[in-house]
């Protein structure tokens, strides 16, 4: 059914279609409506026997998430940017003991400085914890991924982190296709663990593991994220076959045929890089787009046969690996082994500086004729980054980095 | 509400806010493109087609009509006319101009300061972009039961007032 809903209503209402058995929630910043709305489905009784449990902290999130998914309860949880830190060694305990618990990222960045806006640095700083990553360019494809996430999630035995844009997704009011319980239920078996904490069938779950198995239980882990690249792509395509929809999977390509630059990117920015794409193709320049969906497991042959006939790839990423320069570029370096087409980072969105599709023509059109630098920050104010530079080059006590960026763009004195 | 009744008329609509802290009173801008194909592009409105402002105090301290297309729509919640808020030049730059006193309204019908709804009715008389019946139609969904009724009763008298404006 049509309905021109916001985002993070949109997924609330897809994660109940998908019975969850236990949500539990941290209710205040940094979250979203999605645990408001399920909230209000949970207390109609809509979804009983389902319990929402309001917790203390994101850690507690994690942690009763995971006690509830031991105990055989399909669980879901949702948070952002500094609440998934806070979650951090929980997220390793999920994945390590193999829980399969989804859990959406709206995502923000990470402070300090503090900032409430989005980009990718809280998922991808994660991007190691042994969850599966599944990126959604639009409300549609977050709502359908949820769908895919809890299948995928049961079938691997492996939690999955679904991640949208915080604000540009889950507070945008856009049109989705909702599919009906009976889609659902038929896409979507009952949760059939394979491990439960169970009196009548007593185990440990969250042995210690010493040097001696140590290895062995770590490459199963990635054995099963290898094994998932097959896996995803065919239950997308169960999805496709079930919903009529071609969402999730491992990756979408765009105006790909003869390209010889190609875009890389994640989530919501696709949409604007696809219509600057579209502008460039009726100017004749052969560019395309790889949007990744699924960032882990890294489909590594699945890039590296896109990218097959690119002259250069250009990675626009809503993240940044300080010391480094891109993460997802780091990730389509790998692809590329062997090859010696120029990859050119380019670091954009930082803490919701929005994405144009001016600055994206002109940064595509230096790409197009090599005169990209590697690594370029999107619209950065280069005036206001000398002014600071130069003030700590004069004075000692320069005083907070923040503050003095803010001043100088201001046009404020320095202190 | 103006993509939910754009969506009841069958257009694909986005709408979304631009973020910042919260804190009541704070100025804030919403965006809302309106269009026949998929909307894909993310990026704020820059140059907008409409302008709906709903609190004239901000008019002089911030540019609000920095990027308004030639011939854009712009509709002020307010009961004086365009000479008195010195907006006179706008004229220039087009002449589709409105004024509604949309506050005054939502504190006849829903009994608070809550002039969305009554500016929504007086954007679909002025643009012509939207029947009154997708307006009342989303209101409704949006807000049900008696507020909703309140909202589209709001609604509907500034639409009313706007075509009897444009016909004296």
């Amino acid at each position: 059914m049509l309905k021109q809903i916001e985002g993070s209503r949109a997924v609330a209402e897809a994660v109940a279609l998908c019975r969850p058995e236990v949500i539990c929630a941290y209710p205040i910043s940094p979250q979203t409506h999605i645990v408001e709305g399920l909230g209000a489905i949970v207390r109609s009784g809509a979804l009983a026997p389902c319990e929402f449990i309001n917790v203390e902290s994101e850690f507690a999130a994690m942690s009763v998430a995971i006690g509830a998914s031991a105990a055989g309860a399909r669980a879901y949880t949702a948070t952002a940017s500094q609440g998934l830190l806070f979650m951090a060694e929980a997220l390793f305990n999920a994945s390590g003991l193999g829980l399969p618990i989804v859990m959406t990222v709206a995502n923000r960045a990470i402070g300090a400085p503090i900032n409430i806006w989005n980009d990718h640095t809280d998922a991808m700083s994660q991007r190691d914890c042994g969850w599966i990553q599944l990126f959604a360019e639009n409300n549609q494809e977050a709502l359908d991924l949820h769908i895919q996430a809890f299948r995928l999630a049961e079938e691997l035995s492996l939690p999955v982190m679904v991640c949208m844009d915080g604000f540009i997704l889950t507070h945008a009011y856009e049109r989705v296709d909702m599919p009906t319980q009976d889609q659902v239920d038929a896409y979507l078996p009952p949760f059939s663990p394979r491990q439960v904490l169970d009196p009548a069938d007593p185990v440990s779950i969250g042995a210690m593991v010493g040097p001696e198995a140590f290895t062995e239980v770590r490459y199963l882990a990635h054995a099963k994220q290898m094994q998932a690249l097959d896996l995803i792509p065919a239950w997308a395509a169960q999805f496709r076959r079930a919903f009529g929809r071609d969402t999730g999977g491992l990756l979408h390509t765009y105006a790909i045929e003869d390209a010889e630059t190609v875009v890389v990117a994640l989530g919501s920015v696709l949409g604007t890089i696809k219509d600057t794409v579209d502008e460039m193709r009726r100017r004749g320049v052969k560019i395309g787009v790889l949007g990744i969906t699924c960032f882990r497991p890294w489909p590594h042959a699945a890039v590296r046969a896109v990218l097959s006939a690119a002259k250069r790839v250009v990675v626009l990423e809503k993240s940044l690996a300080v010391g480094v320069g891109g993460i997802v570029s780091t990730n389509v370096r790998t692809a590329l082994t062997g090859r010696t087409v120029p990859v050119y980072d380019v670091i954009a969105g930082l803490g919701g500086r929005p994405i144009t599709r001016a600055a994206l023509g002109r940064v595509f059109a230096d790409a197009v004729s090599d005169e990209l630098g590697l690594t370029t920050f999107l619209d950065l104010n280069s005036a206001v980054v000398e002014k600071v530079l130069q003030k700590e080059s004069e004075t000692r006590r320069s005083g907070p980095l923040a503050e003095n960026v803010l001043k100088a763009s201001h046009g404020l004195p320095a202190r | 509400m103006l993509s939910i009744a754009a969506f009841r008329e069958g257009r694909h609509a986005q709408a979304f806010p631009s973020f910042g802290s919260e804190r009541t009173g704070a100025p804030v801008v919403a965006y809302c493109r309106i269009d026949d194909r998929e909307i894909r592009v993310r990026e704020p409105i820059a140059a907008p087609d409409a302008l709906i402002i709903q609190d004239p105090t901000l008019l002089h301290q911030v540019d609000v009509f920095s990027g308004l297309a030639p011939q854009g729509f712009v509709l002020i919640n307010t009961g004086r006319s365009i000479e008195e808020l010195g907006l006179a030049d706008l004229r220039a730059r087009t002449d589709r101009i409105a004024t509604v006193p949309a506050t005054e309204l939502a504190l006849k019908h829903v009994k608070r300061p809550v002039p969305n709804a009554a500016l929504l009715g007086a954007f679909a008389s002025l643009t012509g972009r939207l029947s009154m019946k997708a307006v009342v139609d989303a209101i409704l969904e949006k807000f049900p039961g008696e507020i909703g009724r309140a909202n589209a009763a709001a609604a509907s008298e500034a639409f009313e007032r706007l075509v009897h404006a444009e016909a004296d």
